[in-house]
């Protein structure tokens, strides 16, 4: 069994396990930090960044001023950006069996794994994974296609200069790989792949493995996942959480008893508590808008902003925040908060029970009804009009690169009464502002990850106690900027099986027993004996049938008896067909009443026998042979009931 | 032999109070727990002193399982866990667990407030029997113990309608509970994988009905409102609040729409507001394209129907009513059709199922005169239609269901006993399978044949399938040998070599001996010589070896050769070979007794 690990981030994973006969890809995550090298696409013309000046190498020798661009010192490539995609030279991903999703961040690769790969597999999610994965992918898209940028940078990507460039760009890895961002036909064709699954549903793969998706807690349809055969069993764990957020809570107990659990998806921010910065969100808020500046929350849309509308709810009355109004701008926006309503059945228990009443789970379909959220797809058209300050904006994206979180950063980010509060942890704050600088506005950064921490996930790991461990390498040690914290990795016994960017590990397996199944007819036919106190045994002939990785025995098919017809009886002088050895007699026989009988039954038959202690010789007489054959049924009967009797000889 | 029993409490041979009684692998499970719409006295309810005289059903029942809200599915729940005593667990989907307590207390306020029966389950009674009850979701494996697990399927008949797959061991079950196998304006159809179950429990509602498109009968429904309405008469719809009167509503608001209607549509209950919130939070379970187009449009919500207030029944003019319960038992429905039954030019469109009994029932027969409470007699004088909007498969429904499952046999309940017997005819006929048509309390045995899973050592199977290579050949099949160890609970299959050296044992040598005499004249060694050459000849693909010490070895078959004392000719040739050899042994000793071909050198 061998693990191919794709992606080198910890909370977007794509890893490729080879289990059994089976090819199975765990998650498909997208690595979008690599967007933080590209300068900010506006949707309405920026003089300032049109402005930027081009980026020189000290010397002189390099000038891509189309393509690189300086701003606060740092070097940008101007162009649309890119992603970093899962490694796909490390195995033929033709050979994908089959794709397991976990969450809807976890799956943004998937159009260029299952479209340019030649993949021709399933991928299975749950439903609120694939609408909400659906809403995402199409929000990327519509934020890369209507700023469409006529040129696209790729002389930087040359070794030689890239080696020359400043900073970040310098250290960016396979930047050779990067990709722009698919087309809304690349993802419809993609997710028509996906075959949804309910949390314990079982799927059965090629009926070599079994695949079932258990609640993760983390987010609306978030799955870990077990892979198991009837003796092996394989734990996937992703993004997870034990926090009281919506989503249903973590199912942790059929973790237990995995031979390996691959773990991923902690969080990123181990010492942020998600509470806390909870507090610190609305408090921050609160100032601002009493200040009369703007808030701008650059987020995804759909996840967290759920619980923030939810804390906010609970938080305008009281804060006298009640006429202040709060904006929803994304293309998604709309499905996203009607999306969130009506997946009853994965959310924990108390938005349940709403349900049954029926009202809606979430509380920001009363502030909507209110009139306090309103959501647009862009700052064009309506909210142009009806935009009121001071105000508060959710929008994406939290790159701070595209989505019309960019208006607004131009927008308010030359006044200090505005503030930019941070509660996505998928980007350094501080990188994500660089293109933006010098800024006036006022920086808040409570990212809020409500993922497992190292205190969480040992005690996890304590209570279900898998065999082997198989992480990150990035969690067998403590942050960098934080080398003395041991409390901020995974200490465990044994060492965990740590993984980067392009590893192949072999798991740890030994595989010694395989589920076959007994036909009644043959089960019925077995002479058992018991041997020792507790254990019996029985010899078993039979047929194997293997069809669909399902095995079955079947008894014997006995030969049709022979005509008597004159060509039948040469049948004999053929050679008997070499065959394999046949069951060794276990035990020893119970002698005497095994001859008596066999004496009873061909007096003649048995001249002379000679014994010792584990041998039994029967001598037979000239014509003796057929008879012995057709006693042999009978010898074998009583020689399986063998050991019994062993002792006396 | 294992059995699976089955034993209708209601439904067998009849419609109304569905309770299906399952034994299967040692554990017993009630399917749908449901009243009978025809009775007011104890036949209401199952009989649930079937299962015990005395005491509470607990101990007797490892789970129920509700098929879906419907009163005659969950009808006599409250009875069962409260006033009977269940206190394990109930299963139901979400959206029944959502709407069955709400026409739960409808129906107990129609039975003890308006009838005023007493001995009847309370509120608090319908709240702490939903405390019991575990919510499935589609197609999630719910494990109830460590050996029964349960796994749902859509069936489309209502909003949360599920078929239940349940499984102990090898074993397994479908019941179908109601379902619909085509889709309608609201819901999708029916569906399950080919998982070929032991039995399968299948609704017979409309066993012997091949029902036309369903866009044949939508244009007959609309037609014949429509001409009522435009010779001013008042049409009543009696539906149950949730069901069919969404999908209804939906093509009566369309056709509105289009025709530009202005005659009023009614309905008739509170419930319509919160049913329809009940739609839209479970969209989810409702049809492709409305769970598509919900962000943009949600067609739960209607413009052109209004609620109902009982002085409308008498304003003037033509109106369109839908009005609860749906078999005209009880209610508001049987109130309105009270006034409105004396005008010809009203219609009555009875768009379901009505159970015998009721006034549904008997008006649909054709009987004119109704004997009314108080010795009255109502004289019907409107237009009574039927149309079969219910969301049950029909004939053709219940055999492609049975293709999509393939189960080994079928039994049919939640159908009338003649109808029954005319598909179990066709059943039988197509699919080979016994199907069985129990009757309330009778026992139906199906046995069952499973087979035993065990642990094969992976070193066994892989030789097995090298030496057998990928395709079995079914002229010749290959004999696998093994043994089989049974140690506590576990079976492994493991070879015989193997099992020796797991449980300590030394191994027994069987060896046959065997003389033959042969007339050869020639020095023994000569003899043998000769032997090993014929062997050759004859044996290909065997090794053979010629020994220095005077023997030949036919693979592990020792052959030896010594004069006879009497006559130097005759050889007494001795072979022997061990059990494993058994086969090529006596054929050895078949072959050398026809002694040695001349020629040989």
């Amino acid at each position: 069994m061998k693990l191919y690990c794709l992606s080198g981030h910890p909370t977007l994973p794509c890893n490729v396990l080879k289990f059994k006969s089976t090819t199975i890809m765990l998650d498909c995550g997208l690595d979008t930090t690599s967007v933080l090298n590209f300068l900010p696409l506006p949707l309405v013309h920026s003089p300032r960044l049109s402005k930027l000046p081009s980026w020189v190498s000290k010397d002189g020798t390099i000038n891509l001023e189309k393509e690189l661009k300086e701003c606060a010192g740092r070097v940008f490539v101007d162009s649309q950006p890119e992603f970093c995609l899962p490694e796909r030279e490390l195995l033929d991903l033709s050979t994908v069996d089959v794709i397991l999703v976990s969450n809807y961040h976890c799956m943004m690769a998937l159009p260029y794994i299952t479209e340019h790969t030649g993949f021709t597999g399933t991928v299975y999610a749950t439903e609120p994974t694939l609408q909400i994965g659906r809403l995402l992918m199409e929000e990327l898209v519509t934020f890369m296609e209507r700023v469409p940028k006529a040129q696209s940078a790729t002389c930087w990507k040359n070794k030689e200069i890239q080696r020359m460039l400043p900073g970040p760009l310098k250290d960016a890895v396979d930047v050779w790989t990067w990709k722009r961002s698919y087309s809304m036909q690349e993802v419809n064709s993609a997710l028509s792949k996906v075959q949804l699954v309910g949390y314990s549903q079982k799927v059965e793969l090629f009926g070599a493995v079994q695949v079932s998706p258990l609640s993760s807690g983390y987010s609306l349809g978030s799955s870990n996942w077990i892979i198991q055969s009837h003796h092996e069993k394989v734990s996937y764990v992703s993004g997870s959480s034990l926090l009281t957020t919506h989503p249903q809570p973590m199912d942790q107990s059929s973790l237990k008893n995995s031979d390996v659990l691959i773990l991923t998806g902690l969080t990123q921010m181990p010492t942020a508590n998600p509470d806390g910065m909870l507090g610190e969100f609305c408090s921050n808020l609160a100032m601002t808008i009493r200040a009369g500046g703007n808030v701008l929350v650059p987020c995804y849309s759909s996840g967290v902003i759920y619980d923030l509308l939810e804390c906010l709810y609970q938080f305008i009355d009281n804060a006298n925040l009640g006429t202040t109004p709060f904006y929803f701008i994304s293309p998604v926006a709309n499905s996203s908060l009607e999306f969130s309503q009506i997946f009853a059945e994965w959310l924990c228990h108390n938005k349940q029970s709403k349900v049954y009443l029926p009202e809606p789970p979430f509380p920001h379909a009363e502030l909507i009804q209110t009139n306090k959220l309103k959501h647009y797809s862009s700052i064009h058209g309506d909210f142009s009009s009806e935009f009121r300050q001071p105000c508060v904006v959710f929008t994406g994206h939290p790159s701070l690169r595209f989505g019309d979180v960019v208006h607004f950063m131009e927008l308010w980010g030359k006044s200090s009464l505005n503030t930019i509060i941070f509660t996505e942890p998928d980007f350094s704050y501080l990188d994500a502002l660089a293109p933006y600088q010098p800024l006036a506005m006022k920086c808040v950064y409570c990212p809020i990850d409500t993922r497992l921490n190292f205190h969480q996930v040992s005690k996890l790991l304590k209570e279900v106690q898998p065999l082997h461990v198989v992480c990150p390498e990035q969690y067998t040690q403590p942050p960098q900027s934080q080398a003395h914290r041991s409390d901020l990795m995974l200490e465990l016994h044994p060492p965990p099986m740590p993984y980067r960017r392009c590893s192949v590990l072999n798991l740890p397996f030994r595989r010694r027993y395989e589920r076959v199944y007994i036909l009644p007819e043959l089960a019925n036919s077995l002479v058992p004996s018991e041997i020792k106190p507790g254990v019996s045994l029985a010899t078993v002939s039979a047929v194997l049938h293997s069809k669909d990785n399902k095995h079955t025995l079947q008894s014997v098919p006995k030969a049709p008896p022979a005509p008597p017809s004159k060509k039948r009886k040469r049948v004999p002088e053929e050679p008997p067909v070499l065959l394999g050895p046949k069951p060794l007699l276990s035990g020893a026989v119970p002698l005497e009443a095994f001859l008596a009988t066999l004496q009873k039954v061909r007096r003649d038959l048995i001249v002379v026998f000679r014994i010792m202690s584990c041998n039994t010789f029967l001598c037979c007489k000239n014509k003796c042979e057929e008879s012995v054959r057709r006693n042999k049924q009978f010898i074998t009967c009583r020689a399986e009931s063998a050991g019994r009797t062993r002792s006396w000889l | 032999m294992p059995e699976i029993k089955v034993t209708p409490l209601g439904a067998g041979q009849d419609v109304g109070r569905s309770c299906i009684l399952v034994s299967i692998g040692g554990k017993n499970i009630m399917l749908d727990c449901g009243m009978h719409m025809g009775y007011n006295d104890d036949r209401r309810f199952p009989d649930f002193s079937y299962i015990t005289q005395n005491g509470r059903l607990t101990e007797f029942l490892d789970c129920v399982i509700i098929s879906h809200f419907h009163l005659d599915h969950c009808g006599a729940l409250p009875f069962m866990s409260e006033m009977v005593g269940y206190d394990g667990p109930i299963y139901m989907t979400h959206p029944t667990k959502a709407i069955c307590p709400i026409l739960l207390e409808d129906f107990r306020k129609i039975t003890v407030d308006k009838k005023g029966e007493t001995n009847f389950f309370t509120s608090q009674m319908i709240k702490d029997c939903m405390k019991k009850v575990v919510p499935l979701n589609l197609h999630q494996t719910v494990q109830v113990d460590d050996e029964l697990e349960i796994k749902a399927y859509y069936a489309g008949h209502v909003l949360g309608a599920a078929m239940v797959h349940i499984k102990v061991g090898s074993e397994s079950v479908v019941y179908t509970g109601d379902y619909n196998m085509t889709p309608d304006r609201h819901l999708g159809a029916a569906w399950i994988d080919k998982c070929r179950p032991d039995l399968l429990i299948s609704e017979s509602t409309y066993a012997t009905t091949i029902r036309d498109s369903k866009r044949c009968r939508e244009r007959d429904f609309l037609k014949k409102v429509h001409e009522s309405i435009e010779r001013g008469g008042k049409v009543l719809i009696p539906v149950f609040a949730l069901g069919r009167a969404q999908e209804l509503c939906i093509l009566l608001e369309t056709f509105w729409e289009r025709m530009n209607l202005k005659a009023p549509i009614y309905f008739s209950t509170g419930l319509t507001e919160k049913a329809n919130h009940y739609y839209k939070l479970f969209i989810t379970w409702t049809n492709q394209k409305i769970r598509k187009t919900f962000v943009q449009r949600n067609m739960f919500e209607f413009k052109h129907i209004k609620a109902f207030d009982r002085s409308y029944a008498d304003n003037p003019g033509p109106m369109v009513v839908f009005a609860t319960p749906g078999m005209l038992h009880a209610g508001q429905s049987l109130q309105i059709f009270k006034k409105w039954a004396g005008n010809e030019k009203n219609m009555v469109i009875m768009p379901g199922y009505c159970v015998q009994g009721t006034i549904g029932h008997k008006i649909l027969n054709g009987q004119r005169k109704l004997e009314m409470e108080g010795r009255s007699t109502l004289d019907v004088k409107l237009q009574v239609e039927y149309m079969s909007f219910s969301a049950h498969a029909d004939a053709k429904g219940i055999m492609q269901l049975i293709r999509m499952a393939e189960p080994r046999n079928m039994l049919l309940v939640h159908g009338e006993a003649v109808k029954m017997e005319f598909l179990k005819g066709k059943i039988e006929q197509e699919f080979s399978i016994d199907c069985h048509m129990p009757a309330n309390g009778e026992t139906v045995a199906v046995t069952t044949n499973p087979s035993v899973p065990v642990d094969i050592s992976l070193n066994l199977l892989k030789r097995e399938m090298a030496l057998g290579g990928p395709l079995p050949d079914p002229k010749k099949p290959r004999t696998m040998h093994g043994t089989l160890i049974m140690k506590e609970n576990s079976l492994k299959l493991v070879s015989s070599e193997q099992a020796l050296k797991e449980l300590g044992l030394n191994e027994h040598q069987l060896r046959f001996t065997c003389r033959v005499q042969l007339q050869d004249p020639h020095s023994d060694s000569d003899t043998l010589h000769r032997i090993y050459t014929h062997l050759k000849s004859v044996l290909k693909g065997y090794t053979i070896q010629h020994l220095p010490d005077g023997t030949v070895m036919v693979e592990s078959i020792v052959i030896k050769v010594s004069s006879c004392a009497e006559d130097a000719n005759t050889k007494v040739l001795l072979l022997s070979w061990s059990y494993q050899d058994e086969d090529l042994g006596s054929f050895l000793s078949t072959l050398l007794k026809k002694g040695l071909p001349s020629g040989l050198c």
